[in-house]
């Protein structure tokens, strides 16, 4: 197994307790304990992070990145899922 | 994601293109599995390729004074920094990635010249001050090309760039009071400080390109929204910027055509011996051969440790992918 091998890793890192793992970027690395070193270093130098996840790139499925994609549509013609979207007279507090 | 395979085969190019032409111009992000011109791809990898090699060729001139920092503090400052030009590296190299080059390629290319990394590091360290003078006016210079590039049209560069951009203010700040504490100490301090910004400026100003006119790829780049402003601007910001900050140093620009033009609003400055960066970029500059065969050493003796961690994982099987 030469360089080119070595697996893609996404790294998802919490910068605080109380928020969730966001997308740091990705890297190589042979196994997932040296992408988890390799993570430390690369994205967590200044103290970025309390915790960190990587998933190999290959066990992530994703959506088409057409964002016109059929996929979304259900979700495009429902405002009265908004709050906004009712009309409440004036006065009336805590809606 | 980072690395799926770009949707590409499709026939109806014209309703592709136009959705890539709507993107840019409504100041929308591109992402890898987006489709793109060949072009636009080919143009993002060369540039975001000769970035990356720029920021791991950028180590040696100042490891080159890692073992002789005159103070623990230094030394610790200067193992970061040069840490962090890894980093910088490793991210860009990902962004490149995403445009479907692995690494191996990119550094082949590099090892073999067929690929470049900015001229500036061509250039050798010859003092202390010089560690200075490269934070201050080489990071700086580094920063005015990069801080545009944070808006790239293209995602993955454009996030890159942001996380660059953070941690070079320190490389820049570092640099700076380095210079400082030089030239506020003993007569050879100063001279020496002197001396290491009288060799970096020039090269540094040639950091930002050709002047407009011969720059071969910046009109395109301009319009795809991968840069922002054009290399003569930038030069101007940066001259602008770094006049107080000499005089705030007590040090003096090595330019004698330098002065205040009250009708522009900015700072006229001397002509720039293009031919110096020329010969420099086609590998006559003083450290050109040094610098190739270092990174190509680096590369070949480190060749163990892949090999090792690699076995580890085939032995343990903990390779996922």
């Amino acid at each position: 197994m030469t360089n080119a091998d070595w697996p893609l890793w996404e790294v998802f890192v919490r910068s605080r307790r109380g928020l969730a793992h966001t997308h740091a970027g990705s890297l190589h690395a042979p196994d997932a304990e040296m992408a988890l070193r390799n993570a430390r270093d690369l994205y967590t130098r200044r103290s970025e992070g309390v915790s960190i996840w990587v998933v190999p790139s290959t066990a992530v499925t994703a959506s088409s990145p057409d964002e016109k994609d059929p996929f979304f549509e259900p979700a495009a013609d429902k405002p009265y899922r908004h709050p906004t979207f009712y009309e409440i007279p004036e006065g009336v507090r805590h809606l | 994601m980072t690395t799926m395979a770009p949707d590409t085969g499709a026939q109806d190019t014209a309703g592709y293109e136009a959705v890539f032409d709507a993107a840019v111009a409504a100041e929308e992000r591109i992402e890898p599995r987006d489709w793109m011109p060949d072009a636009y791809r080919a143009t993002l990898v060369r540039q975001i390729a000769q970035h990356a090699h720029s920021e791991i060729i950028g180590m040696q001139p100042e490891a080159n004074w890692i073992t002789r920092a005159p103070s623990l503090r230094r030394k610790a400052i200067l193992m970061a920094k040069v840490q962090d030009e890894a980093g910088h590296g490793l991210y860009l190299y990902s962004a490149a990635e995403t445009l479907g080059t692995g690494r191996d390629e990119l550094l082949d290319k590099l090892h073999s010249g067929r690929q470049k990394y900015s001229s500036i590091f061509n250039y050798p360290t010859l003092t202390w001050a010089d560690v200075g003078a490269i934070g201050w006016l080489v990071d700086g210079a580094a920063i005015t090309n990069q801080v545009p590039l944070c808006r790239c049209s293209y995602g993955p560069y454009a996030r890159a760039m942001v996380r660059i951009c953070k941690e070079e203010s320190f490389h820049q700040r570092q640099g700076y009071e380095l210079l400082l504490a030089l030239s506020r100490g003993t007569e050879a301090q100063h001279a020496m400080a002197q001396d290491a910004v009288n060799r970096w400026w020039w090269p540094s100003l040639m950091m930002f390109g050709p002047p407009d006119a011969e720059s071969s790829h910046s009109a395109q780049s301009m319009a795809w929204k991968i840069k922002r402003h054009s290399n003569d601007e930038l030069r101007q910001r940066f001259v602008d910027i770094c006049v107080p900050q000499a005089a705030s140093l007590g040090l003096t620009l090595p330019d004698p055509d330098l002065r205040w033009n009250e009708e522009r609003g900015q700072h006229d400055f001397g002509a720039i011996d293009w031919t110096e960066f020329q010969e420099v970029l086609r590998g006559n500059g003083p450290c050109n051969d040094q610098r190739i065969g270092q990174r190509r050493r680096a590369h070949e003796e480190g060749a163990w440790v892949r090999e090792a961690a690699a076995a580890y994982a085939a032995k343990h099987g903990k390779a996922t992918a």
